[in-house]
């Protein structure tokens, strides 16, 4: 029993950062239709720059992690611009190999100008305490990133349901050009869009920075798959959706190698989306809708 | 597109006999030893990655569905030669062939379910697979796991590798410029109409993936009897996009494209050897460049030459 | 005899019934007419007949076998071809390619034959190839046959596009408001059309039509829908006259 409740610990941890990458994939898909395979790699972007604004800047994690967020922001829009718009009325087959293109281009350029070493953490930038709670260890690591995701969790929907920005967001999603002749600006709410997304996938990049102490240019691609797995388990282009597929894809996965093979860990998040995909691909939380003749 | 098929006899032994001399050529060059082993191995890789972008351009290219899990077949292939040459020590053929039916079964396993689904759900979902079909290799001890399997003779000589190549371009020209290849690009076309007008398309898109996880199968066992070493990384989603790249390159839907960019991309990756990192950003620079200013690649849905090139492979008999 | 039974059709799209107890029969060889207001569920009707959409209740027989849910592909080769009302030809190819993949489902080659090259593969093409040129004689598009699709004008579409339907050699013809967009003159060529395709391929056809010249012009028999139900049935002199047929186009308070 407490075996189980240790790997829920880690679970919610890991579910926590995977929710927050969701996210991102979600908003995207919901506004765009596009699955923007370099959302991944927007995290590990923002994994180095959280890096080096410890090290080179000497700032604490919590404002390394605001710098992340607000470069990656930027970064997110401007590949937006670039790459993704020029194909906003192409086919989903031709955005899909584009944002293949700009996580390769992510990627790449990281290794040539970074190595494709891994680096490490700094220590200092997060002192790590663990805690012992009824024999559950619960490390000082697992309640920032949980507390973390949490709180941006909840900006986030004060954003979506609360703001006009969200409204806009909503409103985009739903009819682009309805929204468009309700005085909508369909190209800013996009842009929005993708600096929220990748705000959060930068502020998980520093998490996962964090919790596994270190990062390297190829780190994004594998949590980018899994999050996206979360997201369409949870329905994709569904916010809630995505948040409960991220927790679920955490647990699932860390119940798989706390009990089964560990080797199997990366191989769970395809099974769950193939399962997924066959029996309900709307997810979770969505809705059928068939195609018009 | 298609012009009805006639056949025609001297045009046929005009046919072979390019054939003949190339390979002829080839394998004096081979033999008298003017080609060192630079050149060769590039030639072997030149014809797995037009055994592999071929394959692929049939379901990505005529067919519209989006695969990311060709290296997954490719895998399978590997695998499924090496255990009849190496564990059973079998002939090269019987290996070749159970490399392909290996693939087969595997691409119409996967096929069955995943072919329901559309755009970019199947990509993600064959993308899934792909990998499952590599995580599944790490985990079975009978193949060494991780570490792979090593000292696997080489087999695949030039004679092996030409033959191939021509087989599977052949097979997959003559599908496609057939009723049966009409089919199949109804399903790109217009899935709805197509079913509407009498086409099955699931039983035309499961064929497409079968077919084309075949030839990934033999392009598979042509590597691993040239390489020496197989191991499941070698066969990860990074293999399946650089095939991607070579498809998109030459125009989803053009044979004669797939094959001249599986040769570009070859020669580049090879030019680029010292240079991994630039070869990638090059890579993704055509991705996105070709996408936004020529999504149909750069030869479109377009044959080269058709007089002269198309009849080479069309009408064979 | 009938050719098609239509009994208690039922379907709803998320609470909403599109069409309700649609009861019909089309007898062999009939030219009938489907109209009704926009929204009326004209085009589910098709939709069901023709295994786009599964029904919820009720079963379509044709030519006495059940065809309730079977899949589009398999309906089609029972015998029943439609055009659409949104014109849906394979646009990026060749007039010739839409009809040859309309031949396709009762190609006489197999595949290997197509893989090898066997003589067979030959003369089957061949075969196609006349087929298919013999349509396009038919709707005079023969010397269009190397077009791309989409480049043809608006009414060659149409034509191609009942070309098509036909060559999959059905017993029933199912037309999606064929004169949409059509000029008067141009209507009326198709009514000729449509008249002499019947006699030539013995064909019952259903259609839908906006163009009530055209409907009462060629239609034998014309029922009515509304709001997913039929409420009249006849001859078009019948209809002309029919109380709630009029109310249903022009609203109630004229009556």
């Amino acid at each position: 029993m407490q075996e189980f409740l240790q790997q829920m610990v880690n679970g919610l941890s890991l579910g926590a950062i995977y929710a927050l990458i969701a996210l991102g994939y979600t908003m995207v898909y919901g506004i765009i239709m596009l699955i923007n395979f370099a959302h991944g790699d927007i995290l590990m972007v923002g994994a180095y720059i959280g890096f080096f604004s410890v090290v080179v800047l000497g700032t604490n994690i919590f404002v390394a992690m605001a710098i992340a967020m607000i470069a990656c922001a930027v970064l997110g829009v401007v590949i937006e611009k670039v790459a993704y718009r020029p194909l906003r009325n192409s086919t989903r087959i031709a955005a899909l190999i584009t944002a293949i293109g700009v996580s390769f281009f992510l990627e790449y350029t990281t290794i040539f100008f970074l190595t494709p070493n891994q680096r490490v953490y700094p220590a200092e930038a997060f002192p790590v305490t663990n805690y012992d709670v009824m024999g559950i260890t619960l490390s000082s690591k697992d309640i920032f990133v949980f507390i973390s995701a949490v709180v941006l969790m909840v900006i986030l929907q004060y954003i979506i349901k609360r703001t006009k920005t969200g409204k806009a967001m909503r409103a985009v999603s739903l009819d682009k050009e309805a929204a468009m002749l309700m005085g909508i600006s369909v190209d800013k709410t996009i842009s929005i869009t993708f600096a929220i997304g990748s705000a959060l996938a930068a502020a998980a990049g520093v998490m996962i920075g964090v919790y596994y102490n270190s990062i390297n240019p190829l780190m994004g691609i594998i949590p980018g798959l899994k999050a996206f797995v979360a997201a369409v388990l949870g329905g994709i282009g569904i916010i809630p959706g995505a948040m409960v597929g991220g927790f679920l894809m955490g647990i699932l996965e860390t119940l798989v190698s706390g009990y089964g093979s560990s080797l199997y860990r990366d191989a769970v998040a395809f099974g769950v989306l193939i399962i997924i995909l066959l029996i309900k691909p709307t997810g979770l939380f969505g809705k059928n809708t068939g195609e018009k003749v | 597109m298609q012009k009805t098929q006639h056949f025609k006899p001297v045009q046929f032994i005009i046919e072979v006999g390019i054939l003949v001399v190339i390979f002829t050529l080839v394998q004096y060059l081979i033999s008298a030893g003017l080609l060192n082993q630079y050149y060769q191995i590039n030639l072997a890789s030149i014809c797995i990655n037009i055994i592999l972008a071929v394959s692929l351009n049939l379901i990505n290219g005529f067919t519209g569905q989006l695969s990311l899990g060709h290296a997954g077949f490719m895998a399978v292939g590997a695998y499924a030669s090496v255990i009849m040459t190496t564990y059973m020590e079998l002939p090269f053929i019987v290996g070749i062939i159970a490399a392909c039916l290996a693939a087969a079964l595997a691409g119409f396993i996967i096929g069955v379910p995943t072919l329901r689904l559309r755009g970019d759900y199947l990509a993600i979902a064959t993308l899934g697979f792909g990998e499952i079909i590599r995580v599944v290799l790490q985990n079975i001890d009978y193949v060494n796991g991780p570490a792979g399997i090593m000292g696997i003779s080489k087999l695949s000589t030039w004679p092996w590798l030409f033959g191939s190549v021509v087989i599977t371009i052949l097979v997959i020209v003559n599908l496609v410029n057939s009723s049966y290849g009409r089919a199949i690009i109804s399903v790109r076309e217009d899935e709805v109409a197509a079913e509407l007008m009498g086409v099955n398309t699931t039983k035309y898109k499961v064929l497409a993936f079968v077919v084309g996880a075949m030839f990934a199968g033999l392009a598979g066992a042509l590597y691993a009897h040239y390489f020496y070493i197989i191991k499941p990384e070698t066969f990860n989603f990074m293999k399946s996009f650089d095939i991607l790249v070579m498809v998109v390159l030459g125009g989803l839907g053009s044979t004669t494209g797939a094959i001249i960019a599986a040769i570009f991309i070859t020669v580049l990756t090879a030019a680029l050897q010292s240079f991994p990192a630039i070869r990638m950003i090059l890579y993704a620079v055509i991705l996105v460049t070709v996408m936004i200013y020529r999504p149909q690649g750069l030869m479109g849905n377009r044959e080269l030459g058709r007089r002269t090139f198309g009849r080479l492979w069309g009408d064979k008999k | 005899m009938s050719v098609m039974i239509i009994e208690h059709l039922h379907k709803s799209f998320g609470g909403l019934s599109a069409v309700l107890d649609f009861n019909a029969y089309l007898e062999e060889q009939e030219l009938i007419g489907l109209i009704g207001p926009n929204g009326a569920g004209k085009t589910t009707v098709f939709n069901l007949i023709t295994g786009v959409y599964k029904p919820d209740e009720g079963t379509i027989r044709f030519a006495g076998q059940n065809i309730t849910g079977l899949p589009p592909y398999e309906i089609c080769s029972r015998g029943i071809a439609r055009t659409f009302q949104n014109i849906r030809l394979f646009k990026d190819l060749t007039v010739l390619d839409n009809v040859r993949i309309a031949l396709h489902k009762d190609v006489q080659y197999p595949l290997l034959s197509a893989v090898f090259r066997s003589p067979g593969f030959f003369k089957g093409e061949a075969d196609i190839r006349k087929e298919a040129d013999e349509f396009l004689e038919i709707f005079n598009l023969a010397d269009k046959r190397d077009e791309i699709a989409s480049n043809l004008p608006y009414g060659e579409q149409r034509r191609l596009e009942i070309a098509r339907a036909l060559a999959t050699h059905p017993r029933l013809l199912i037309l999606d408001e064929p004169a949409a967009g059509m000029n008067p003159q141009e209507t009326a060529e198709l009514m000729e059309l449509i008249r002499s395709i019947r006699q030539q391929f013995n064909l019952t056809i259903l259609l839908i039509e906006h163009d009530m010249s055209l409907v009462m012009g060629v239609c034998e028999r014309i029922y009515v829908l509304d709001y997913g139900q039929i409420i009249a049935e006849g001859s078009p002199e019948e209809i002309r006259n029919n109380k709630r047929v009029i109310e249903a186009y022009l609203g109630e308070e004229v009556s």
